[in-house]
């Protein structure tokens, strides 16, 4: 026996908008297919930009790169603001569980103070970057033509000031929420030699006008290195150093870098698979800026985990890139 | 650490979690990493100075949307579940609905790119994180008003091909090229247009009136999601009035640029919310209130007293408010009897209001209505009962700037059509007011490049010659469905059906 709910049986007359029944053709749509695509003006823009009056608004020229289609970009994880939000509420969850419970037990204001220092000085100004990353990913967001790929790097944006937080976090819990750690902190990245050549990299993104060069830059050159070098290596080395527990506070990290490579590897298939025209300026871009992107981390890789650390995620990122048709040095080690 | 200072209070806390995260470059020059910043010539000489209009770190923000978006889909599903479009007030309703999904939701995804855009152009962080999370929440707004309008379009016609018409049809150029324009312009005039103007000073005469007249007729869907955006436009208000201040704060020299963009942009508004007011007086089948009363409550008294508040920066209300207030008593009426001509061309039906209507009407409006407007309603009636429906075969002269067709009478003359026209390098160009006329001169190299929905099927650029072809071709209008009359088209049967009543029953009310 099963409950049978009668309810009236209505016959709808299409199943989805004409724009997505075109892609998909007339059925049932995803949530995700109707938020995502076609639903940017595309023609008969009435003005130009006076900040940019070389092109129009939405106007698929910002890149150099040329796509037939950029809804052939898509996301793999489906996400529209909804599910984004849904899935980084689970993610931020946890998080406030890790801080809340090394404020309770108080497990950094107990850390020795050399240890605290190396906190501040390595891992700490990395806020800074993410602040970079955040701008980057809001001007990718204002300049790219489809909303799959817009919204990818709106959420990003979004990401990478939420990262940024959670890294002054650890400091404010070093001093106890007074702002003084963060201070320390902020000029070993304005001034310490250490970190110079990273803050150069990052100003020097920030002066990037096309932004498909600035994404593969950002979210794939600069993160496919550091990700892997400070959220993996360096953490694991700040472990011998006696910050065990700071790694609780970084797990976030490590969570969206992994859920980062599934739309970022999704978009350089599709953009180096589209034509060969396509590989060689992305191969240029590479070329120009992955040694670069290792540079700016060499001294803080020897300054904390070793070169050869460094060298380990530079072959890790060819080989990924290697997929793609695309390579990059690292092979040396 | 072993000196503990003062812990920090909330507002401190939080400018280290954003604007701290900021620095002053060294390597690369502040004018090539901020190149847009100047241009307009407002001087920002402090951006200290800036006060962050709502403090939300991200870990809050990720938990509240998240909370937010979960119970809005958990109705949208129930709604689909039940059908819950045969629970609506009358189908007349739902073009209300086409007027906003092909209207307003564009404008929503163009302000998350707008958004966006500011969120990397101001040197000061604190403005570009607030601007970043409206550029997110604007993307919110734009997808879910898909998803909750997704249902009504699988049962109902014109809401097929939203973002499509909204690039091409010609009234749809009305909203269009008010976001277009703001967006081309430069970052401060663009937070003034779209934060103050629009979201803070009209947001109760646009957004509001949609989510009212879905509550009064429904519309479980489209009120659900209006309360669940209601959060998100609060902290959008006080990022407009946050903007104003401060940038009227930073430098006197602001006061008279400032200035012209309200009169600019309090101007644009009140001609793109001309749609809005024929919606809230025609197109409601149960009203919310008047235009008029709309009006005086959310601009005259709200507008009035925002505008004293601001009086101590030098600034004066609107040039043009009282062609505007004057304007409130009229409106609706010219603009439905319009659109009711060029049915033929809109994805939406009209129709002549009935009785009742008509009667709440010279109630609402006593000074007009009787006199100007139902004698039009009888007189068109008359020829929809000999089998005359009338529509209007010729192309309406639009206005250069706001794009609708120059169809408004003068302040104190309403039945003295408003039209100014003026020579700009051997190019005549003809506008629907003093107002947009001044506009143009302020910028004529700008609105010289305006799209032109009417020219452009003259010049041939529309796909076709003929308002049939372009119609069908070039807008995706579906001809016999989305467009003409109300009564009789397929919508309309269908909901009789829906309701069980026959055609010839109908007939027999309506006599």
């Amino acid at each position: 026996m099963s409950i049978e709910i009668k309810t009236t049986s209505v016959e709808p007359i299409r199943h989805t908008y004409s724009h997505i029944a075109r892609r998909f053709g007339d059925k049932p749509a995803t949530r995700y297919q109707e938020a995502s695509y076609d639903l940017e003006a595309k023609t008969n823009f009435h003005y130009r930009p006076q900040w940019d009056s070389r092109y129009e608004l939405n106007d698929d020229r910002r890149t150099a790169i040329r796509m037939d289609d950029w809804y052939a970009v898509s996301d793999p994880r489906q996400f529209y603001y909804g599910a984004y939000v849904g899935n980084r509420a689970k993610m931020q969850e946890s998080a406030e569980t890790s801080f809340g419970f090394c404020d309770k037990r108080n497990l950094l204001t107990r850390l020795p103070e050399e240890t605290q220092k190396q906190l501040l000085r390595l891992l700490v100004p990395f806020r800074h970057v993410e602040l970079g990353a955040n701008m980057n990913n809001s001007k990718i967001a204002g300049d790219a033509v489809a909303t799959t790929v817009s919204q990818m790097h709106i959420y990003a944006a979004m990401d990478r000031l939420g990262i940024g937080q959670y890294l002054s976090r650890i400091a404010l819990l070093i001093d106890g929420s007074t702002g003084k750690a963060l201070d320390e902190s902020k000029g070993y990245w304005m001034d310490d030699e250490l970190w110079q050549p990273m803050r150069k990299l990052v100003e020097d993104t920030l002066v990037v006008d096309d932004w498909f060069e600035l994404t593969l830059v950002q979210n794939i050159l600069l993160d496919g290195l550091m990700y892997t070098l400070v959220y993996h290596t360096m953490d694991a080395w700040l472990a011998t150093q006696g910050a065990e527990d700071v790694s609780m506070l970084t797990e976030f990290m490590r969570d969206w870098y992994k859920d980062s490579l599934r739309w970022t590897n999704a978009m350089i298939k599709a953009v180096a698979g589209e034509s060969e025209a396509n590989c060689e300026l992305l191969q240029t871009w590479i070329d120009q800026w992955e040694p670069q992107v290792y540079s700016a981390l060499q001294p803080l890789a020897e300054a904390s985990v070793g070169i050869d650390a460094l060298d380990e995620a530079r072959a890790e990122l060819s080989t990924r890139l290697k997929k793609f048709g695309l390579q990059s040095r690292g092979v040396s080690a | 650490m072993a000196v503990q200072n003062k812990k920090l209070n909330l507002k401190d806390k939080y400018q280290y979690l954003t604007r701290d995260m900021g620095w002053e470059p060294t390597y690369q020059k502040k004018k090539d990493i901020f190149p847009d910043e100047d241009f307009e010539g407002i001087k920002i000489t402090d951006w200290s100075q800036w006060e962050d209009p709502f403090r939300l770190t991200m870990d809050s923000y990720w938990k509240y949307q998240a909370e937010k978006e979960k119970k809005l889909y958990a109705i949208f599903d129930a709604f689909a579940q039940n059908n819950g479009h045969q629970n609506i007030s009358d189908a007349r309703y739902v073009n209300a609905l086409k007027l906003f999904l092909s209207g307003v939701s564009p404008l929503e995804h163009a302000a998350f790119q707008g958004y966006a855009k500011t969120g990397r152009q101001f040197s000061g962080t604190g403005a570009r994180v607030a601007c970043q999370m409206q550029a997110i929440d604007e993307l919110r707004h734009s997808q879910t008003q898909q998803h909750a309008m997704s249902h009504y379009n699988k049962h109902f016609n014109g809401l097929h091909d939203a973002a499509h018409m909204h690039d091409r049809v010609w009234f749809l150029s009305v909203p269009k090229s008010f976001f277009d324009d703001a967006r081309t312009a430069g970052p401060f005039e663009f937070l003034t247009a779209i934060s103050f103007s629009f979201e803070y000073v009209l947001t109760n005469l646009l957004f509001v009136p949609f989510m009212s007249g879905a509550a009064y007729n429904g519309d479980m869907a489209t009120v659900t999601f209006g309360f669940s955006a209601q959060s998100d436009e609060a902290r959008h208000m006080t990022l407009g009035l946050e903007v104003i201040k401060f940038i009227l704060e930073q430098h006197e020299d602001n006061v008279p640029i400032v200035q012209r963009w309200i009169d600019k942009w309090f101007w644009r508004g009140f001609r793109l919310l001309s749609l809005v007011s024929m919606m809230m007086d025609y197109m409601l089948p149960n009203k919310v209130m008047s235009w008029s009363e709309a009006w005086e409550v959310y601009y005259e008294q709200n507008g009035g007293a925002l505008f004293k508040d601001l009086e101590r920066y030098g600034i004066r209300p609107p040039k043009y408010q009282d062609v505007a207030n004057d304007a409130k008593h009229h409106l609706s009426h010219q603009l439905w009897t319009t659109f009711y001509q060029y049915s033929q061309a809109t994805s939406f039906h009209t129709w002549i209001p009935e009785k009742e209507e008509m009667d709440w009407m010279s109630e609402k409006y006593p000074d007009t209505f009787d006199k100007y407007y139902r004698p039009r309603y009888e007189h068109l009636a008359k020829e929809a009962a000999a089998g005359r429906r009338f529509y209007n075969n010729t192309l309406p002269q639009l206005c250069q700037v706001c794009q609708v067709p120059t169809l408004f009478t003068e302040m104190g003359a309403p039945t003295k059509l408003s039209h100014r026209q003026l020579k700009y390098e051997g190019e005549r160009y003809h506008f629907c007011s003093e107002a947009c006329c001044e506009i143009f001169e302020h910028e004529p190299e700008k609105y010289i490049q305006a799209w032109l929905p009417v020219h452009q099927i003259y010049q041939g650029n529309c796909e076709g010659a003929d308002v049939e072809t372009v119609v069908q071709k070039y807008y995706h209008i579906n001809i016999g469905e989305d467009n003409f009359e109300y009564l009789g088209s397929p919508d309309h049967k269908r909901w009789l059906s829906i309701k069980g009543i026959k055609p010839a029953d109908e007939d027999k009310n309506a006599a």
